[in-house]
C-alpha cells in the first residue's frame, strides 16, 4: 500500500518514504513503552509479585513516568571518559535498530520499502549495533564496561553465524518453493518469504532453524541465559555501566526495540507472518492482529526465559556456538541442498530438520545430565544416631585479674 | 630522526627496541559495594581477560568489636550482639551463647523453653538456607525469580517469628534459664501451618534450579574442596558436609534434645557449588522433619523459665567452649568467667570467618564469573565474619 492511496491524495515517492519512516518510529517507540511495561508485569507474575500498580490504571503509565525520570536526570559523563566515543556511542546502539525497520512488513502492505536483498540489509545493518556497544564500552574508562563490552562482542561474533547459516537454510527452502510460482530471486525479499507461508509456515519445514534462531536471538538481546555482557551480579551492568540519564535510556530503547524487531522477523520467518494458515486473504485488519498475536507469544517466551534461567558463562557460551549451534546448521544447510537439489518433497525438508532438532536437544541433554553426575538428586545421607548428651563440662581456671 | 640520550650523546639512529607484544594483567574490585559480595566483603581479583589469576580478600568493614562489648556488659545485657552478628539466623545465635551461659552458671531450663528453642532455631535454619537460595540464584544469574521466590517463603516464617517476638530480624527472645515471654496461643498451629507451605516452597525451589541445566553447567565442579583440605581450612557446616565429611554438632556432640528426634544428614561428593546447594536444600528438608517431630512432641503447657533465677548472675570462675550447628557451620562461644557479674573473655567462633578463608584457592585460575559463585555458594555474613 501506497500511503498516498490510503489518504487519497497523491504524494511524490519520497514524502511517502518520511512519512512511512516517521510512523514506524513514533509506533517504535510506543512499543517499547509498551514491551517494557508488559515484561515488568509478566516477569512480576513469574516471580509471584504484582509489577507496577501505582501510575495511571494497573500502572499502565510507568514506562511514561520513567521516561520523564530519565529526561530530566542529569546526564553525567566520568572525566577520564574518551568525550566522543562516551557520547556518541547511544546513537551508534541506537540508529541501526531503527534503520533495520524498513524491511519489516507488518502486514502484507505496510512496510517502509519491500527491498529485494531484505534479509541481507536486515543482518547488515543490525551487525553495526555492536559497534555502538564496543565504543560505550571502550570509552567509559571502565573495567566493567570493558569486560561487558568485550563479552558482547565476542557473542555478538560467534551468535551471529548460526544465525545467517540458519537464514540461508530457510531462503533455500523458500526459493526451491518460490520457484515454482516462477520467481526463486523473490527470497531474499521477507515479504516474499512470508507471502510464500499462506499454508505452511515454516516452523513445519525447518524446526532446528526456529530453535536456532530464537536462542541466536536470545544472545543478540543479552538475554538471559546469555546476558553475561550486562551480568549484573559480575560485571555491575556491563557496557552502560557508567551512563545515566537518557543517554542510559537510549542503550534501554534500542534493546527493547531490537527485541521487537527480532520477534517480528522471527515471526515473519517461521511462524507466517501476517498470514493465516488456514485461509488464503484475511484482509488487512486480520493480518494486523495475526502479526500482533504472533510477536505477543514470542515476547512472553523471551520474557519468561529471562525468568527461568540463570546465566551461562562465556566460554560456555561460546563452546556452545562454536561446538553445537555451528555444526548443526552447517548439517541444516547442506541438508537442505542436498533434498532441494534431488527435489525432494516439503515433508522430507520438514522431516529431516526435526530429526536435527531431536539430536540436538539430545547432545544437549546427554552432555548435561552426564555433567550432573549419577544420584545427584538425593545427596546421600547418613542416619542421625541419637547418642547420650555430653555436655561440655565447665572447667575452673584461675580467674585472670586485670 | 635525532634523539639524545641522558648524558648529551647524539645518536643518529633510531633507537629500536624489540619487544614481545605485552599483555597486562586487569585488577578488579569485587566490593565493597558490589552486587554479589553479599555485604561489605571486598575482593581484588587480579584476570587475564575473563581468567582469575589471583584474589586478595579484604575483610573487616563490618568490624564493632561484639566480643570487647560484651565483656563490659553484664552475662544478660550481651545477648543483643549476638543477633547482630550472624543476623541470618539470630536465633541459633542467640541460643549458643545463652546455652554458655547457662553451662556456666549450671543452670537448668524447663523442658518446654528447650522445645520451642529448638523449634526457631530449625525455622531460623530453614530461613538462613532460603536467604542462601535466593542470593546464590542471584548470583548464578537467576532475574530475581529465585530471589522473590524464596522471599515469600522467608516472609511466612519472619511472620511466625514476629508473632512469637515481636521483631522479624534482631528478636532478642531467649533469656538465660528460658523465654522472654510466652509465645502466642496459636504457636503450634501456625507453625504446621507454615511447615506445609514451606515444604511446598522447598519443592518450587527444587524445580527451579536442581535440573535446570544452565545452572548445573554453571555450578558443577566450580570450586570443588576435597573433603582433607576443608578441614585443613576448618571449613565447617554445609560447606564441610558438601565435601563428604558427615559432621554436624547436632550429633557429634549433641546438645539441647536433639536425641529424641530421628534425621538423616545430607553428604556431597565433590564439594562443588553444586554439591553445596543440594546439602543445603536436603538440610531444609531434614529440618522440616525435625520440626514436625518437635511440634508432636512438645509439651503444651509448663513453665519456661526456672521457678529461681539469681537476681545477678555471679558463675563461679571457670571457662566454657560452647559450640553448636549454626546453618553455616560450627559457631562457637568461648567464656572465661572470674566470678564477676560480667564475663571475663567472650570469643565467637564464627563459621563464615573459616568458611571464607577457604575461598582464594577456590577462585584462582576460574572464570570471573566461577569467582562469584563460588563467593556466594560460601553463604557468608559479613556481620559475622567480621564481629
Amino acid at each position: 500500500m501506497v500511503l498516498s492511496e490510503f489518504a487519497g491524495v497523491s504524494m511524490p515517492d519520497w514524502i511517502d518514504a518520511l512519512l512511512r519512516i516517521i510512523f514506524i518510529v513514533a509506533l517504535m517507540t510506543i512499543m517499547a513503552f509498551a514491551l517494557i511495561y508488559l515484561e515488568r508485569k509478566i516477569l512480576a507474575r513469574f516471580q509471584a509479585r504484582v509489577g507496577p500498580t501505582r501510575t495511571g490504571p494497573i500502572g499502565t503509565l510507568q514506562s511514561i513516568a520513567d521516561a520523564l525520570k530519565l529526561v530530566t536526570k542529569e546526564d553525567v559523563r566520568p572525566i577520564t571518559a574518551d568525550r566522543w566515543a562516551f557520547e556518541l556511542a547511544p546513537y551508534m546502539a541506537f540508529v541501526p535498530v531503527f534503520l533495520v525497520f524498513v524491511p519489516m512488513p507488518f502486514t502484507e502492505t505496510w512496510f517502509i520499502r519491500d527491498l529485494n536483498l531484505g534479509l541481507l540489509f536486515v543482518f547488515g545493518v543490525l551487525g553495526l549495533n555492536i559497534v555502538g556497544v564496543v565504543m560505550a564500552a571502550w570509552g567509559s574508562d571502565n573495567k566493567y564496561a570493558l569486560l561487558g563490552g568485550v563479552r558482547a562482542a565476542a557473542q555478538a561474533i560467534s551468535y551471529e553465524i548460526p544465525m545467517l547459516l540458519i537464514i540461508v537454510a530457510v531462503v533455500m527452502v523458500a526459493a526451491g518453493r518460490l520457484a515454482v510460482d516462477g520467481d526463486a530471486s523473490a527470497a531474499g525479499s521477507i515479504n516474499a518469504i512470508v507471502g510464500d507461508q499462506t499454508t505452511t509456515p515454516y516452523i513445519l519445514l525447518q524446526p532446528l532453524g526456529f530453535f536456532i534462531f530464537i536462542i541466536g536471538m536470545l544472545a543478540e538481546l543479552h538475554r538471559p541465559p546469555f546476558d553475561m555482557p550486562i551480568a549484573e551480579s559480575e560485571v555491575v551492568g556491563g557496557y552502560f555501566v557508567e551512563y545515566s540519564g537518557m543517554r542510559w535510556g537510549m542503550f534501554f530503547l534500542a534493546e527493547y526495540t531490537a527485541l521487537f524487531l527480532l520477534v517480528v522477523l522471527a515471526s515473519s520467518l517461521f511462524l507466517g507472518g501476517w498470514n493465516w494458515p488456514f485461509g488464503a486473504d484475511v484482509g488487512l485488519g486480520l493480518q494486523i492482529v495475526l502479526t500482533f498475536v504472533k510477536t505477543s507469544v514470542m515476547i512472553v517466551l523471551v520474557i519468561g526465559s529471562r525468568a527461568l534461567f540463570p546465566r551461562l558463562r562465556i566460554d560456555q557460551l561460546m563452546s556452545f556456538s562454536w561446538k553445537v549451534l555451528l555444526p548443526f546448521s552447517i548439517v541444516q544447510v547442506i541438508a537442505n541442498g542436498i533434498i532441494l537439489a534431488y527435489g525432494g518433497p516439503d515433508w522430507v525438508v520438514g522431516l529431516v530438520s526435526f530429526g536435527l532438532l531431536v539430536a540436538l536437544g539430545g547432545l544437549v541433554y546427554y552432555i548435561m545430565s552426564r555433567k550432573q553426575g549419577e544420584g545427584a538428586r538425593t545427596v546421600q545421607t547418613t542416619p542421625a544416631t541419637p547418642r547420650v548428651i555430653t555436655a561440655p563440662e565447665v572447667t575452673p581456671v584461675e580467674a585472670g585479674g586485670d | 630522526m635525532v634523539q639524545q640520550t641522558f648524558e648529551g650523546e647524539v645518536l643518529t639512529e633510531p633507537v629500536v627496541v624489540e619487544r614481545e607484544f605485552e599483555t597486562v594483567d586487569m585488577n578488579i574490585n569485587i566490593g565493597p559495594q558490589h552486587p554479589a559480595t553479599h555485604g561489605v566483603f571486598r575482593m581484588v581479583l587480579t584476570v587475564d581477560g575473563e581468567i582469575v589469576k589471583d584474589a586478595i580478600p579484604y575483610i573487616g568493614y563490618m568490624h564493632r568489636g561484639g566480643e570487647k562489648l560484651s565483656e563490659n556488659l553484664d552475662y544478660r545485657g550481651a545477648l543483643g550482639y549476638q543477633d547482630r552478628t550472624d543476623y541470618l539466623a539470630a536465633f541459633n545465635s542467640e541460643w549458643v551463647y545463652v546455652n554458655a551461659v547457662e553451662r556456666l552458671a549450671g543452670i537448668e531450663i524447663p523442658e518446654r523453653a528447650e522445645y520451642i528453642r529448638l523449634i526457631l532455631a530449625e525455622f531460623n535454619r530453614i530461613l538462613s538456607h532460603f536467604m542462601f537460595m535466593g542470593a546464590f540464584g542471584t548470583d548464578v544469574g537467576y532475574f530475581g525469580t529465585a530471589f522473590t521466590w524464596t522471599f515469600k517463603e522467608r516472609e511466612r516464617i519472619q511472620d511466625l517469628f514476629e508473632a512469637v517476638c515481636g521483631d522479624r530480624i534482631m528478636y532478642n527472645y531467649f533469656r538465660v534459664g528460658g523465654l522472654a515471654w510466652e509465645p502466642h496461643e496459636t504457636f503450634i498451629e501456625d507453625s504446621h501451618w507454615v511447615l506445609d507451605q514451606v515444604e511446598v516452597g522447598i519443592g518450587d525451589v527444587d524445580e527451579l534450579m536442581t535440573n535446570n541445566e544452565v545452572f548445573i553447567a554453571r555450578c558443577r565442579d566450580i570450586g570443588a574442596m576435597t573433603a582433607d583440605e576443608a578441614i585443613a581450612y576448618g571449613v565447617t557446616g554445609p560447606m564441610l558436609r558438601a565435601s563428604g565429611v558427615p559432621f554436624d554438632l547436632r550429633v557429634d556432640e549433641p546438645y539441647s534434645i536433639y536425641d529424641r528426634f530421628h534425621w538423616e544428614i545430607p553428604v556431597g561428593e565433590r564439594g562443588d557449588v553444586y554439591d553445596r546447594y543440594l546439602v543445603r536444600l536436603e538440610e531444609m528438608r531434614q529440618s522440616v522433619t525435625i520440626l514436625r517431630q518437635a511440634l508432636d512432641q512438645m509439651p503444651t503447657s509448663g513453665p519456661i523459665e526456672p521457678e529461681r533465677m539469681p537476681a545477678r548472675l555471679r558463675p563461679e570462675p571457670g571457662e566454657i567452649y560452647m559450640r553448636q550447628e549454626n546453618p553455616r557451620g560450627e559457631y562457637g562461644i568461648y567464656m572465661v568467667s572470674d566470678g564477676t557479674d560480667k564475663p571475663w573473655r567472650v570469643k565467637m567462633r564464627s563459621p563464615c570467618f573459616h568458611n571464607l578463608s577457604s575461598l582464594k584457592p577456590q577462585v584462582i585460575n576460574t572464570y570471573l564469573a566461577d569467582a562469584v559463585v563460588a563467593l556466594g555458594s560460601i553463604d557468608i555474613v559479613l556481620c559475622e565474619v567480621d564481629r
